[in-house]
């Protein structure tokens, strides 16, 4: 099948009472006080999140155990206004090093310390670019025909274990 | 990281899955779908919105038609995943300031 869809980017806003400075402060000092903890790719819980303050820095998280698992990078850095993170995981939760994903952060002063902080996740069609360069070499589990005999296989075990 | 439970769920009605099956082989609209099936259009629809739903299937406009696709990567689930994780991690975030602020 050639067909290819784009999906399109995932966009979200948000509204903080805060400076633009604050704001962003918190977005990227802060990231290890807001990550929702059940989200991590170390085989560890999760202690704490890393960006580091400067363009091409490393973005990555620590498990309890000390290990270090990249997520991504920064791309852009400039507070308090703009933030632009490499978001590095493949659809399977692994770091990919030749896969970009763009998170955007706007951070845009609305009225008297209060800011609209506007995000977007683009390029989500670049994972399946590299899920397709990666199925040259192994059966991706990724695509739909892979969760088809998944699911053929979960129905017919069920049925020869009822 | 798509919610496998949801994605089986979703395929796990038989009809559902002949509605699925039926755009393995490309882009097709609900007419077009239901021809040859024992089940109405308003059928149809309901079917494939839980499978758009699931991320399985995705949909746009083609002229006067909307026409429906398999995602052949899966990436309408991936996105799927992604706008969710985006609401929690946000929500969370937007808590931290209101609650940073009330320190300074």
């Amino acid at each position: 099948m050639d067909q290819r869809i784009k999906p399109a980017p995932v966009r979200k806003s948000v509204r903080v009472n805060a400076s633009p400075q604050k704001a962003f402060d918190v977005f990227t000092a802060g990231i290890g006080r807001w990550w929702p903890k059940s989200h991590h790719i170390c085989k560890a819980d999760l202690d704490t999140h890393v960006i580091e303050p400067r363009t091409g820095g490393r973005w990555y998280e620590r498990g309890v155990d000390g290990v270090e698992c990249d997520i991504g990078k920064v791309l852009v850095w400039e507070p308090p206004a703009r933030l632009v993170l490499a978001w590095q995981l493949n659809p399977d939760w692994t770091f990919d090093p030749d896969l970009i994903t763009e998170v955007e952060v706007l951070f845009i002063a609305d009225g008297a310390n209060a800011t609209r902080v506007e995000l977007e996740h683009r390029n989500l069609e670049r994972m399946g670019e590299r899920a397709d360069a990666m199925r040259q070499q192994i059966d991706s589990p990724n695509g739909w025909g892979a969760l088809l005999q998944l699911f053929a296989q979960t129905v017919s075990q069920e049925r020869s274990a009822s | 990281m798509a919610n496998a439970n949801a994605l089986f769920a979703a395929l796990s009605d038989p009809t559902r899955r002949q509605v699925f099956e039926r755009l393995q082989s490309g882009g097709r609209s609900v007419g077009e779908i239901a021809r040859n099936l024992p089940v109405s259009r308003p059928a149809v629809s309901q079917h494939l919105k839980v499978l758009k739903d699931a991320g399985l299937v995705s949909d746009r406009a083609e002229g006067t038609r909307r026409v429906y696709y398999i995602d052949p990567q899966g990436l309408a689930a991936v996105r799927k995943w992604l706008d969710q994780f985006w609401d929690v991690a946000l929500a969370a975030y937007a808590e931290e300031v209101e609650r940073s602020s009330g320190e300074s």
